[in-house]
């Protein structure tokens, strides 16, 4: 059976649910980061295989079809930074609380 | 077999190591494993882009996921105490009501998918590696100029942030 756009599309949803379940069920906070990180990537497979299988339209010829690329290369962009911001933060509160619990970290609860 | 029924063979064998992976990261009760399984997706996901014939942002994913992103998470566990325990990884008290929600959005994604009519082009893949590659840095020093240089601005700040939050006061 031939591979085709839904295919990629179901995988990316498949990933995106998986991380969205990591991101909201799990209790410590690097796990929720990786599981954010599994979101970001299933994204960017939907957007590269938009660029890959969607007709450019005319207005758009200069670009061969390729800005889903350059979407996903800025996304990959920002989870770097995302990543390592979001880490340091980790080290700060485990250095102040001993823990890397979500559910430790309950300050802003109201 | 042909060419097409290798692609789809190596698409599915890709796909089920994925959400195989995936599920680890989620699942396994070590964190550390859960580190290594995440490594074993971006591998996966570098792959699925060459099949779609993207080989920069393949090589990309590879580089920065692989090579620098990991290595974060793999320090951040190894800073934080008792990373090594049988039960590093648990779950928190809302996971019966995540299960379902991630399900229910799952289901409805791939549903909405499955019944869009996408118009989609019979064109083979855009050109070689370095075709696409070298029309990648002209749009990005062209049209994407603006952008392109916030995101070097956005990763200095992150660079900078990062070490003011992480340093000892």
């Amino acid at each position: 059976m031939e591979v085709t756009l839904t295919h990629y599309l179901v995988l990316s949803a498949l990933i995106f649910s998986v991380g969205l379940f990591g991101a909201l069920a799990k209790r410590n906070v690097v796990t929720i980061l990786m599981s954010i990180e599994l979101m970001f990537n299933a994204v960017n497979v939907a957007l590269i295989a938009f660029s890959r299988y969607l007709p450019v339209p005319p207005a758009d010829a200069a670009q061969q079809g390729l800005n889903g690329q350059v979407f996903a290369l800025f996304i990959i962009a920002v989870a770097a930074a995302e990543a390592a911001v979001a880490l340091a933060i980790i080290l700060a509160i485990y250095r102040e609380r001993r823990s890397v619990n979500v559910e430790d970290v309950n300050l802003m609860k109201w | 077999m042909t060419t097409e029924s290798w692609a789809s063979l190596v698409f599915y064998v890709v796909a089920i190591c994925l959400v195989v992976g995936a599920l680890a990261v989620v699942l396994l009760p070590r964190i550390v494993h859960a580190a290594l399984a995440l490594v074993f997706c971006f591998i996966m996901i570098s792959g699925v882009y060459v099949l779609l014939g993207a080989d920069f942002i393949a090589a990309t994913q590879v580089i920065i996921y692989v090579g620098a992103i990991t290595v974060l998470f793999l320090f951040a566990i190894m800073l934080t105490h008792h990373s090594y325990s049988a039960d590093s990884n648990p779950v928190n008290s809302q996971w019966l009501a995540a299960g379902p929600v991630a399900v229910v959005i799952g289901g409805l994604l791939i549903w909405v998918f499955s019944q869009a009519k996408f118009q989609i082009t019979s064109a083979a893949t855009p050109g070689g590696v370095s075709d696409v590659t070298q029309s990648l840095g002209k749009l990005l020093m062209g049209p994407y100029l603006v952008p392109f240089e916030i995101a070097g601005l956005l990763l200095l700040a992150a660079m900078i942030g990062a070490i003011v939050i992480a340093r000892e006061t």
